[in-house]
């Protein structure tokens, strides 16, 4: 199980690699739009210390949404995907080791990068901190969901925007926690709730999401 | 099993279940024009004036039910879809993409109606407040399932991948019914329970009890019409719709 996903997962990093600007396509898209908010709504850095978490975060979702396509769309294009559930070994240790290489490549930069946007938006150091933790335990989870939009989406016409309007919503719980955790640690509260409630949808996605990806996966190849 | 039993499986069948349905339809608007009517004359001419709110509150009537059927048709739709996708039975899914836009509208209803509510009573067509909120997305939901629906060709593959996107949402519908008690905002705590007495007139209880049987025919009905139509669509290659009497005069 775990040396089917090794594998998956050597191979997505391989071909990344060979494409090395894909990567940065994400990480930059996920600069600027950040950027953006502080340029449309001026330079007020009280303000922006309140946006921050907010913005941040609906900056990063945007920029895992980038990726998702390409999880499956060229394996399924060139019959890769097809070859995989036909193999003996589990397709959702295949599909989670393929989960792994997109949060490694989309969701892994953001996190490392959070730290200089939170200081652009006048963030303190254990904000910043939280700010990154919430990252780290909510960004896998977006790209959880994101597969099975991903996987549901194969073969359908207008896939991107599609895969927006399906995915988008069920982000919202994700969001809604990751920011919330740093808000209340901005208002004076505790953040463990929140961080509780992050780690317990990262679970429940890490549980089911691949299983889930794989079977509608197998829909999609009838 | 002796004869005289219903042999209910016989409907799972489109074929059966066409004409089935056209004779249902008549009962349900029938039902649902008597439900509504004894609904709204208890609300608008029965129900006491609200001590608070005063007479805007009577949108009551209306916003709870559609409320409760966004949530109940997002339920169903996702259990059709799921018995659809585990037994392979075409009508299963058939029902759930027929239950899709009906719900979609009580959610838009629900919100519609409670921008109307809200204006008067909090001074605001909005909040982001968590029931507002989690509706809002669960129309968004709803949104999805029809677009999923409709961008896959193949019906049968449009039927199964749409319904695991339903049962990956019903995840949802708890969040939504349990946000008034998780995150507490603006939002009124629920007017109706189940484990306490309603904290409102009884006359005001059965109005909206009256509206939701209404809203509740109306939505079997208008399920029932659309499912006909996607029997239609879906089975026009095969014998039994080439010889209905109705498709008579196209035949001709």
């Amino acid at each position: 199980m775990i040396s089917v996903m090794a594998a998956s997962l050597h191979r997505d990093l391989l071909l990344v690699m060979r494409r090395k600007s894909e990567v940065f396509t994400a990480l930059f898209f996920f600069v600027i739009v950040a950027s953006l908010f502080p340029l449309g709504i001026g330079p007020d850095p009280g303000l922006l210390r309140k946006i921050a978490p907010g913005v941040i975060w609906v900056s990063a979702l945007l920029a895992t949404l980038l990726g998702l396509q390409r999880i499956l769309a060229s394996d399924y294009a060139d019959g890769t995907l097809e070859q995989m559930a036909l193999s003996p070994a589990s397709l959702s240790a295949m599909v989670a080791g393929k989960i792994l290489a997109h949060w490694l490549v989309c969701g892994l930069p953001l996190v490392v990068l959070a730290p200089v946007i939170g200081l652009q938006f006048d963030l303190g150091a254990s904000a910043i901190g939280l700010l990154v933790l919430t990252l780290l335990l909510g960004t896998p989870t977006l790209s959880m969901i994101g597969a099975v939009g991903a996987s549901l989406t194969l073969g359908a016409r207008g896939g991107g925007a599609l895969l927006s309007l399906l995915v988008l919503p069920l982000y919202i719980p994700v969001l809604i926690f990751g920011a919330g955790a740093v808000n209340a640690h901005l208002a004076g509260l505790g953040a463990e709730g929140h961080l509780s409630l992050l780690a317990a949808l990262f679970i429940f996605a890490a549980v089911f999401a691949p299983w889930v990806a794989a079977v509608s996966i197998r829909i999609s190849l009838e | 099993m002796s004869g005289s039993v219903i042999h209910w499986f016989r409907f799972s069948s489109p074929a059966t279940f066409y004409p089935l349905a056209g004779r249902l339809i008549p009962i349900f608007w029938t039902l649902a024009a008597l439900f509504g009517a004894a609904g709204l004359w208890i609300g608008f001419f029965v129900a006491p004036t609200d001590a608070t709110q005063g007479e805007g509150y009577r949108i009551i009537f209306v916003h709870v039910p559609v409320s409760w059927m966004s949530m109940f048709i997002y339920l169903v739709m996702a259990t059709w879809a799921g018995i659809g996708l585990v037994f392979n039975t075409r009508l299963s899914s058939m029902m759930a993409q027929s239950l899709a836009p009906t719900g979609a509208l009580m959610a838009f209803l629900s919100l519609w109606t409670g921008a109307f509510w809200g204006k008067p009573m909090w001074g605001t067509w909005w909040v982001w407040d968590a029931r507002l909120t989690s509706e809002l997305i669960l129309l968004f939901l709803y949104l999805g399932f029809m677009a999923l629906q409709a961008s896959i060709d193949d019906p049968r593959r449009a039927d199964k991948a749409s319904a695991i996107l339903a049962l990956v949402g019903v995840v949802n519908v708890p969040i939504i019914y349990f946000s008034v008690i998780w995150w507490n905002t603006l939002h009124q705590g629920a007017s109706v329970s189940l484990t306490k007495a309603p904290s409102m007139a009884q006359t005001m209880l059965w109005g909206m009890l009256l509206m939701s049987l209404c809203y509740w025919m109306y939505s079997i009905a208008m399920a029932l019409t659309r499912l006909r139509a996607i029997i239609l669509e879906r089975e026009a290659h095969t014998e039994w719709v080439t010889r209905l009497p109705e498709l008579a005069e196209v035949r001709r």
